[in-house]
């Protein structure tokens, strides 16, 4: 989030101009919106939701912004759009009374026209031009207008007349949306996106293990940064949300406010007196430990403090909770009544990860609690890497925030740890763990604290029962799984001391190694120098008998040659 | 039956026709042009043939859908047919206008 609104910054510094859409999420990737008074691509699929994207675009700038709009259909009847966007809460017949919005269908029907001789686009120039002018429009959108390719016959002159179009929809100073299908191994079916080049936007909707989740990307856009990840967004009776996953990264403040956990004796057990603030807590179980009556509790502690929370149910519906928790003495409906609580139930199966991620996102920044449950991750089945990344993603937004959230997980009997405990254990500031032990032929519910991060918690394992009046807390519980954690502790002490002592002996060894090859090594050097010495003294002594045999060589001769001469003399 | 007897019958082989031009270019000059010579060598004063100016009348271009000009709009006799371009060639307008003959207009190859 820092590094978006860093890049919010240079962007604003920069002055390039934006028109917000108004669109929850795209005006964060965009870092504003669309490029101001420029022509936008938005391409995708068919049934993608280009239409509906691009209508709310209108709606958003003629309700939130004071902004008229021009839409040009070149598919959809505009009856028929009406109809269509008003599963949105989209009231397109008041906007266009109003005059903040002119929806015209252009009707191409390829069996009614006959081409004779040369002609231009200018009839649809003039058409756009005169709704524009009409209510002041300063958005506009075409979709799709590739649907003139399917009119008209002159693909070369229609290209032509497109580039003009959208030199002349600059000229204007309007921000449009043109819209495009998707083509074989280009952006679009017939290349529009070499002439609207400013900022390119691509939607996706996949389908995997028969889910289908819906995917935005900004492609491409002309002097702004942008966020490049795919972003999935959803489409419903709210309208559309983009969910920007950026890591909201490790910046957000933390809290040492601690925030009740709704049960006193774990209260006590945690030190601090309950969860810190804006803390991320796990509490994982066998089947029938409790798990949902924990989140109960917190949830009823938090709205009896006046705080709101979101409940979001992937097993159960409201009802059936509400119902639930009453028999365990946690009245929640009274709190849903007064608006502290929301309930937020839906199958995890009925969207991808991305979409419930994308869904919960919305929920939390629209109710804005400061506390919320989900009950259980565990119901989400797929690959760990997805899992972990939406529960991060998750996390993450709630920490940012400020929520203190409450997830739990259903643990299984032999198998410690699950897949999605495993995947958000490292996330998780707070881990509870509720089990069953056997002992003396009954089996009793156990509590512990696996961990919490900044708190000096008990390390004991807790026996608690649930009942009529709650969650209730019994005498300290010392079984063999206590004394087994001790013996254990300790011969992992003993194992870490001899481990110590042969590592230390393994450093002397070491030591003495060095220094007898230092040894050698200096034994060797002084070898060497005498050896060199002895060298030097012999060549010197050698030299010295060369010297002194030239000398009475020398001698010699003159001798000799003395002894001619007296020779010769005589 | 009786009561149609009041109305005149609008004459069934009258043309009803709508050009629509851009000023006065010379493609729009073209196109009045061409068609003033169709009508006169082909409908016999059987039409009525109106000439709009879609710069001084913009809305019109949304009540009988152009997009493109010049066009010929045949509003009368049905179908409605729209005949695009500067009616340079005479073939496809009479196709278009129903006027040619019947091989000719079903030979309407791209």
């Amino acid at each position: 989030m820092q590094h978006q609104q860093d890049h919010h910054a240079s962007a604003a510094a920069a002055g390039l101009a934006k028109t917000p859409t108004g669109i929850r999420g795209l005006d964060d990737i965009t870092l504003g919106g669309l490029p101001k008074g420029r022509p936008a691509l938005l391409c995708g699929a068919a049934g993608c939701g280009k239409t509906l994207f691009s209508m709310t675009f209108l709606v958003n700038g003629a309700t939130a912004y004071d902004e008229p709009g021009v839409f040009m259909s070149f598919e959809e009847r505009a009856r028929d759009l009406e109809e269509n966007v008003a599963s949105l809460g989209y009231h397109l017949a008041d906007l266009v009374a109003d005059k903040k919005l002119v929806v015209d269908h252009i009707h191409i029907e390829h069996s009614e026209i006959e081409e004779s001789g040369d002609y231009d686009l200018e009839g649809l120039f003039v058409r756009l031009g005169f709704a524009i002018d009409s209510i002041g429009a300063k958005r506009v959108v075409l979709d799709t207008i590739e649907a003139l390719f399917s009119g008209l016959s002159d693909t070369a002159l229609l290209r032509a007349e497109l580039r003009r179009l959208f030199g002349w929809l600059k000229d204007k100073g309007v921000t449009a949306i043109i819209t495009a299908e998707r083509g074989e191994g280009q952006l679009t079916r017939f290349g529009i996106e070499e002439y609207v080049s400013d900022c390119v936007i691509l939607l996706d909707n996949r389908v995997e293990d028969q889910i289908t989740t819906r995917r935005l990307r900004v492609v491409k856009y002309r002097g702004s940064a942008h966020g490049t990840n795919e972003y999935p967004f959803l489409i419903d009776a709210e309208g559309i949300t983009v969910l920007p996953i950026t890591s909201a990264g490790l910046k957000h403040k933390i809290s040492l406010e601690p925030v009740s956990t709704g049960v006193d004796d774990l209260d006590a057990m945690l030190g601090a007196g309950g969860y810190f603030r804006g803390s991320s807590v796990l509490i994982s179980g066998l089947a029938g430990t409790g798990k949902s009556t924990y989140g109960a509790a917190f949830v009823d502690a938090a709205c009896r403090r006046g705080s709101r929370c979101l409940y979001f149910a992937f097993e159960e519906s409201p009802e059936q909770i509400a119902r639930n928790m009453r028999s365990v003495g946690f009245d929640l409906q009274q709190h849903a009544d007064s608006g502290l609580l929301r309930f937020e139930a839906a199958r995890p199966s009925i969207y991808g990860f991305e979409m419930h991620l994308a869904r919960m996102y919305r929920d939390i920044e629209r109710f804005d609690p400061q506390a919320i449950v989900v009950d259980p991750i565990s119901a989400f089945r797929g690959p760990s890497m997805e899992i972990h990344a939406t529960l991060v993603r998750i996390a993450d937004i709630c920490k940012s925030r400020g929520i203190t959230a409450v997830f739990t997980s259903l643990s299984t009997v032999g198998d410690q740890m699950n897949e999605s405990e495993r995947s958000v254990s490292s996330l998780m500031d707070t881990w509870i763990s509720l089990t069953d032990m056997e002992a003396n032929g009954e089996r009793n519910r156990v509590l512990y604290i696996l961990k919490s991060r900044g708190m000096s918690h008990s390390k004991q394992l807790r026996e608690y029962q649930l009942s009529d009046k709650g969650i209730h807390f019994v005498d300290v519980y010392a079984g063999p799984e206590g004394v087994l954690t001790g013996t254990a502790r300790l011969a992992q002490e003993a194992r870490e001391r001899e481990a110590s002592k042969a590592r230390q002996q393994n450093i002397q060894k070491m030591h003495r190694e060095l220094t007898r090859k230092r040894e050698a090594a200096e034994r060797r050097i002084a070898e060497l120098h005498a050896d060199l010495a002895r060298e030097e003294d012999e060549v010197r002594r050698i030299i010295e008998q060369e010297e002194a045999r030239e000398a009475t060589l020398g001698s010699d001769r003159s001798t000799m040659a003395t002894a001619r001469g007296q020779q010769h003399g005589q | 039956m009786t009561s149609d007897a009041a109305v005149p019958i609008p004459d069934p082989g009258r043309y009803k026709l709508c050009l629509f031009v851009t000023g006065s270019t010379p493609r729009s000059a073209r196109a009045i042009e061409n068609m003033q010579k169709i009508c006169d060598e082909n409908l016999h004063g059987r039409y009525d043939l109106e000439i709009i100016d879609v710069y001084e009348n913009p809305e019109a271009t949304r009540d009988l859908q152009i997009i493109a000009t010049p066009t010929l709009v045949k509003i009368l006799p049905e179908p409605l047919r729209r005949i695009i371009g500067d009616l340079s060639d005479k073939e496809r307008v009479l196709a278009g206008l129903n006027l040619a003959p019947v091989g000719a207009a079903h030979n309407r190859s791209k």
